[in-house]
């Protein structure tokens, strides 16, 4: 059992949501991505996805552009992140997987990535645009390798591709809210979305929803929907804002408020 | 031994596989948010091509509308001057000016029969652009297109034109603000918008099962020319020719040739400042396998898998990646792929332009260079059918600026 299987065992035994938060490894740099893991930790926050940043983010709106933009500019890349998560591990046990796109990683190696993963302490992975039917080599080499490989659904999901998902996935099920790009607004019909039933009626695994949820009152609503929920361009957008400053005391505020909402 | 197996492999070429595979290329790498719009999406398309209703009507407009079949035609003063007998297939005379129109019109009417009512393209040069808004303006339907805004201050004739044609101009100044940033800015769009939109790519490349479609709806080029060689030559050609960016027009030229293994397929990518320079956009000659924009191709990457910016003169060969099946046709000998550069290009160009009284578009004018630099080594007298995909009034800015005219 890896990180984040052990994390929502616990959750569930003390009827808790996870909060999964995720932010551009090197925006602006791998010591401020360090700084704010170890913020995020403390502030209640369960898993952290750690975006590997890529030159052409095609599911991604204009935040996570812009933040995948400036970790590229700030010369980061894969060994580096591993250098980063290593160094974290010897402080904190907190969840982290990798959430990227899969030319990086096809060109470092599917092999190699997910060796060092298990080396350096990542506990899974989660490809964009690397839907299950691509993934059978990556599922394997994830799985040899004790990581876990979380696919996407999402409302425009039809009960067949549930079903494969389903059948491929590990750790848990990223639900994206709505049919969109990230960063997009949340629609209030989430819990009428047929997909997500079906979804729900379909895997043992957690369902984490994601995509457009800003607020700590959002975060709580649609937590209750399944069993947990991802922040994502909120956040990037406070860094984006407080760039320059290291950690700031408003982020961990914000968070502390999120994690209080769901947990 | 080898030979005769590999003749063998080519009689019974029929890729893509049902998984949308060339060999190792091709694919399906989106976000699962599209997997239903694409899966949707091969199902219609693979009702309509056994309907003869559709068939018909495709054949009918591309007839009266495009103005199909385009002419064969054999340069005589090109063919003395390189000394060889050197046809050209114009697509240039094409309504719209290329041979995007033979794609878009097909994609249209497959569009229409899904019941979608929106639009959506990415455009380089602007051909398929306006392509696009033309058959959507004669279908009435809603048109968007994304183009990078370096491209939009390069191609302002097209970009007036689509606005003629009812269309809606995005202009996309995120990444290199150019063709591979107006696909992701499209693909944001569908991933958006997709039960009510159809995106209408382009090219022979993106998610199976764009390269098979839009192949088969561009492979009227390729069997206009055999039909037409045939009865002025009575046999086929030595060498047939096409530019590569995307690959859609070389791609509609070789299709019907590559089980005729005598006939030489070449495909000329854009070299920019040279392919030693790293300023080019010559995936299959200087790039390596990656995975951009839903498919597994040759790629323009640097060593940690992030694309790098392109450089080409002509924006519709300034593209990183390549189709899939070129990339395979390519790996196994079927086609030969060089390049050149911005330079010979424009050496093409004007030697067109003089000699035949045709300007050709920059995209063309690459084999055009690469024919005048190469004619000498090929074998003497060899017949050489190459694909003027289009017409180069769209160019004239660039040229003129190059030269420190001002128009």
């Amino acid at each position: 059992m890896n990180r984040i299987e052990q994390k929502f065992k616990l959750l569930k035994e003390k009827n808790q949501k996870a909060l999964v938060t995720f932010i551009s490894a090197g925006d602006p740099d791998l010591k401020t991505t360090e700084e704010l893991i170890y913020s995020l930790d403390q502030n209640g926050v369960d898993i952290v996805e750690l975006g590997m940043p890529f030159s052409d983010p095609m599911a991604d709106g204009p935040v996570i552009q812009r933040s995948s933009q400036r970790a590229l500019q700030s010369g980061t890349n894969l060994n580096k992140i591993f250098t980063t998560v290593a160094h974290v591990r010897k402080k904190t046990q907190i969840p982290i997987l990798l959430m990227g796109y899969y030319n990086p990683i096809l060109q470092y190696g599917e092999e190699k990535f997910f060796k060092k993963c298990a080396s350096v302490g990542v506990d899974g992975a989660l490809i964009v645009d690397l839907p299950p039917q691509e993934g059978k080599r990556v599922k394997e080499i994830a799985q040899v390798n004790g990581c876990s490989l979380i696919f996407l659904l999402a409302p425009t999901s039809d009960p067949e591709r549930i079903k494969l998902v389903c059948k491929n996935a590990s750790g848990f099920i990223y639900y994206v809210s709505l049919t969109g790009i990230t960063g997009a607004k949340l629609q209030s019909d989430l819990q009428k979305q047929s997909a997500l039933k079906l979804l729900k009626k379909t895997t043992q695994l957690p369902v984490c929803i994601g995509f457009g949820i800003k607020t700590a009152e959002q975060a709580k609503k649609t937590s209750q929907l399944g069993d947990g929920v991802v922040i994502g361009s909120a956040l990037i957008e406070m860094i984006e804002k407080h760039q320059g400053k290291k950690a700031p005391q408003e982020i961990s505020t914000w968070i502390k408020k999120i994690a209080k909402a769901v947990h | 031994m080898k030979k005769s197996t590999k003749k063998n492999q080519w009689q019974s070429y029929n890729l893509p596989n049902h998984l949308g595979y060339f060999g190792e290329y091709g694919g399906q790498f989106v976000a699962e948010t599209l997997m239903p719009a694409l899966n949707e999406l091969e199902a219609a398309y693979k009702k309509i091509r056994s309907d003869s209703h559709f068939k018909k009507e495709f054949k009918r407009l591309l007839k009266d509308y495009v103005g199909r079949p385009s002419p064969l035609y054999e340069a005589a003063r090109l063919s003395q001057k390189l000394g060889h007998r050197i046809f050209l297939k114009r697509e240039d005379l094409n309504h719209t000016g290329a041979h995007k129109v033979n794609n878009t019109l097909g994609q249209i009417l497959l569009a229409l029969k899904m019941g979608k009512k929106r639009i959506i393209a990415e455009t380089g040069a602007g051909q398929h652009g306006v392509a696009t808004a033309t058959m959507c303006a004669r279908f009435g339907l809603s048109c968007e297109v994304y183009m990078g805004a370096e491209d939009v201050q390069r191609q302002a004739p097209n970009v007036f034109r689509m606005k003629l044609l009812g269309a809606k101009v995005i202009a996309v100044h995120s990444g290199t603000a150019t063709l591979k940033d107006a696909m992701n800015e499209a693909l944001r769009d569908w991933i958006s918008n997709v039960s009510n939109t159809y995106y209408c790519i382009g090219t022979v490349a993106g998610p199976h099962p764009y390269p098979m479609m839009v192949r088969d709806f561009q492979k009227i080029i390729g069997e206009e020319t055999k039909q037409q060689i045939l009865k002025s030559m009575n046999r086929l050609p030595d060498y047939v020719m096409a530019c590569v960016g995307g690959g859609s027009n070389a791609m509609g030229m070789f299709y019907p040739f590559i089980k005729d293994t005598q006939v030489k397929l070449m495909g000329v990518e854009a070299a920019g400042y040279g392919i030693r320079s790293g300023k080019h956009a010559a995936a299959i000659v200087g790039g390596r396998l990656g995975v951009l924009h839903g498919q597994k191709s040759y790629l323009l990457q640097d060593a940690e898998g992030q694309i790098i910016p392109t450089h080409s003169i002509s924006a519709g060969l300034d593209y990183p990646g390549v189709g899939p099946e070129l990339s395979y046709l390519a790996d196994q000998g079927r086609v030969q792929i060089v390049s050149a550069t911005d330079k010979e290009a424009l050496e093409g160009f004007e030697m067109l332009s003089h000699l035949e009284g045709i300007i050709p578009a920059l995209e063309s004018s690459h084999s055009l260079g690469y024919l005048k630099k190469y004619a000498k080594k090929l074998k003497k007298n060899s017949v050489i059918v190459l694909n003027l995909s289009g017409r180069g009034d769209k160019d004239l800015n660039t040229v003129a600026k190059l030269q420190k005219i001002s128009l």
